[in-house]
């Protein structure tokens, strides 16, 4: 594969690029939709290391995400602390109350630990409500657009499209990082078989428990994003159905896949607005059509469709030129 | 005579085109021949049992282009579903304001949705009109002068059942049931603002209620243990009901206060009995559809026929599409006022007074017009008090009678929350 993986990382940068031209050219609106995307991204990212590369299932993580926009609206709204300081706090605590939850969700499997999770993303709108003092209820927190530091000239919307663009690179890095070596390896050995992964001597509890904590906190730090971008966070905005659209995203995008995420991220964002334009009268009836051509034209998601159209043209560029031999 | 007519069309065409241009400089989504209107709505998701006023003011609109549109101008209505989700509430009316260039935003639905876009409507000056929620925020226009809201709030009613305890209930000791949220707490306030000082002697006993509770039998009976002869119940049908049949069953027998959200015949007063109903006073700012009494009413039979021709596919008892047909009722009413000046340059014409004040005073009304504490004029209600006495509604003093048939008569009816309260 190293001869592959050259064009390959050639394209990324070139989309990176393009990505980081786009807010000089779009207007406000499509940066904001665009930004959306980015935030989705990092969140199914978190939910795709999960469910991608350790299989556990989760129709929970909605409530990590609203774990992380009201950890970020509560540090801004009550002490004032500049937005940018808020992601990693709440990207630490979610990835604590991760952990937390992973511990008890050990013992659960499959299934199971996907009902234990979807207890998760029923229960914590009403939680936020419960704790009025601090969320604000059901009112919910009304934030200002955080805007770019002094001296950068930016408009609000350029600027958080650049960090979320941002953030997703370096945790897409960073997921990368943390997938590909030995931790990686022991993850995606405990979705494959656990018991022969613990024979050989990997600590399947720790490593699910873990990896239910990094998860959660990528999610979190995409709902911090996320409080920023909409300047407002309430507990409707984090129903069960969000938690099923992330699912939906990396399913869709692709398991066990880094750039699957974004391709997720693109479906969960304007799949739903197309199938509105297309038909007001019955909307999900077309989204749910899209869902399932989707699923039966690329079964593997879009990016492990790409991955195999990419493997079978490199297959006959060795056939047809046997000195570039090497490639598989 | 070729070139003379390509002459005489071409100089139509242009003076048209310079027209439209004159007054499409002052305001987007304003032309000669169209007004663009923005708007969202739960057509999906939980909340999906509102959709249907996005739909019948659509078709109500259309009735208006049908009849020639206003001043002219055909309203291009456009309506997106935000399933009820503020995030999603936030990238539509962006695509309204941004994308689409509508005039303006109107009868967005729901408290967190709008909330989500109060800011930006204000910080984008374009006018965020009667919106479809009933908290009590929506009016303040010091902080959010593009902002106006539409329902009467609950506060406001709140305080309308507070001067009439003041005013005819000599030895009031007052009960108050509530549901543990801000739609109940805006109520509790608006009461006790009311009351005023005499507030801390007259209310007995506070019971409290959660949303989720099954039942709310034993409130009612610290209630009654409390010696209260008024009770002001703040609950959504459900309790309603349960309070209404409690209270009964158990020989408590208040004057008893029950909050519009609960007002509706169909769900509450009939599954609760209408015996057990008797006395029950409440604040109606509509007519009732499911009433018998508003059978022969003009205005009635008006809404049945614009219903039967523009949204055969709509219920005709559903409440939901009498409100969507009133707050359309009054945007057209706004916009044929505004005339060819659509602009909204500062405060905006829109928005301006001069317009609120003349919808106000158009319709058939015993209060006069006025203002609320910041000077800003508001689309009042009368807010009648029909006391339900019998199955048929009769009004009970003559008082309220008179102000019931004010509120008959009136072609234009008030404007009211929807039945399900909009509270979330």
């Amino acid at each position: 594969m190293n001869g592959g993986r050259h064009p390959l990382a050639l394209a990324g940068a070139g989309l990176v690029v393009v990505a980081a031209a786009l807010p000089f050219v779009l207007s406000g609106f499509r940066l904001f939709q665009f930004t959306q995307v980015f935030i989705y991204a990092i969140a199914l990212l978190g939910l795709n290391v999960l469910t991608g590369y350790n299989g556990q299932i989760s129709l929970g993580h909605g409530a990590f995400y609203a774990l992380g926009a009201y950890t970020s609206a509560i540090m801004m709204d009550r002490w004032s602390v500049p937005f940018l300081l808020t992601l990693p706090a709440a990207g630490a605590f979610c990835l604590g109350a991760g952990f937390l939850f992973g511990i008890p969700a050990l013992r659960l499997e499959g299934l199971y630990l996907a009902l234990a999770t979807f207890s998760l993303a029923l229960a914590v709108p009403q939680i936020l409500k419960y704790f009025e003092h601090w969320t604000g209820g059901s009112q919910g927190i009304v934030l200002s657009k955080p805007d770019a530091p002094l001296g950068l000239r930016l408009t609000a919307d350029q600027w958080l499209y650049f960090v979320s663009l941002a953030v997703l690179l370096i945790l897409m890095l960073l997921a990368w990082n943390l997938l590909r070596g030995r931790t990686g390896r022991a993850i995606v050995a405990i979705r494959d078989h656990y018991i022969a992964a613990e024979a050989m001597g990997v600590n399947s509890a720790l490593y699910k428990a873990l990896t239910f904590g990094v998860s959660a906190g990528y999610t979190g730090v995409a709902g911090a994003l996320s409080a920023g971008a909409i300047a407002f966070v309430a507990p409707d905005a984090f129903n069960v159905f969000l938690s099923i659209t992330f699912l939906v995203g990396i399913v869709i995008g692709g398991l066990a896949s880094i750039s699957g995420a974004i391709w997720g991220a693109l479906f969960i964002q304007f799949v739903p607005n197309w199938a509105q334009d297309i038909s007001k009268a019955a909307p999900w009836a077309i989204y749910g059509v899209f869902l399932i051509v989707f699923m039966y034209t690329m079964p593997r998601g879009i990016a492990g469709t790409l991955r195999a159209a990419w493997a079978r043209r490199a297959r006959r560029d060795v056939r047809s030129s046997p000195a570039k031999g090497g490639l598989l | 005579m070729r070139f003379r007519t390509v002459a005489l069309s071409l100089a139509v065409a242009l003076s048209l085109a310079l027209v439209s241009a004159a007054v499409a400089a002052d305001t987007p989504g304003v032309t000669a021949t169209e007004i663009k209107v923005g708007n969202t709505n739960p057509y999906s998701g939980p909340a999906s049992a509102y959709g249907t006023i996005g739909k019948a003011i659509g078709a109500y609109f259309k009735k208006v282009n049908d009849e020639g549109g206003i001043n002219g101008r055909k309203i291009n209505y456009i309506t997106y579903d935000d399933s009820y989700s503020p995030p999603k509430t936030v990238e539509m009316v962006r695509k309204l304001v941004e994308q689409d260039q509508v005039a303006f935003v109107f009868q967005t639905l729901g408290t967190p949705t709008n909330s989500a876009i109060h800011k930006y409507m204000n910080q984008q000056k374009t006018p965020h009109l009667f919106v479809a929620t009933g908290a009590t925020k929506w009016n303040d226009p010091q902080h959010f002068p593009w902002t106006m809201g539409f329902q009467p709030n609950y506060q406001t009613e709140g305080r309308i059942y507070a001067a009439y305890v003041l005013k005819n209930v000599p030895d009031a000791k007052v009960g108050i049931l509530y549901q543990n949220d801000d739609y109940g707490k805006d109520y509790l306030k608006g009461f006790k603002d009311g009351l005023g000082e005499a507030a801390k002697k007259l209310i007995v006993l506070e019971q409290s209620h959660e949303v989720t509770d099954p039942t709310i039998d034993s409130q009612i009976v610290n209630l009654k243990n409390s010696g209260a002869n008024v009770f002001f119940n703040i609950t959504i049908p459900k309790f309603a009901v349960q309070a209404i049949k409690k209270s009964n069953d158990i020989g408590w027998k208040p004057l008893h206060f029950l909050n519009n959200v609960s007002s509706s015949l169909g769900t509450v007063l009939k599954p609760a009995g209408l015996e057990a109903s008797r006395g029950l006073i409440t604040a109606l700012y509509m007519k009732e559809i499911t009433d018998p009494q508003f059978r022969n009413d003009k205005g009635y039979q008006d809404w049945v026929a614009w219903m039967k021709k523009y949204y055969p596919e709509g219920a005709l008892d559903d409440q939901f599409n009498a409100y969507a047909y009133n707050v359309a009722i009054l945007l057209v009413h706004v916009l044929k006022q505004c005339g060819n000046d659509l602009s909204r340059d500062g405060r905006g014409t829109l928005l301006a007074e001069p317009n609120i004040r003349r919808v106000e005073t158009l319709e058939v009304h015993e209060r006069p017009a006025s203002s609320d504490p910041k000077g800003r004029p508001r689309v009042h209600t009368s807010h009648p008090l029909p006391g339900i006495t019998e199955s048929s509604h009769e009004r009970s003093a003559p008082s309220t009678a008179r102000s019931a048939s004010t509120q008959a008569a009136s072609s234009v009816t008030r404007s009211r929350r929807p039945r399900r309260s909009v509270t979330g």
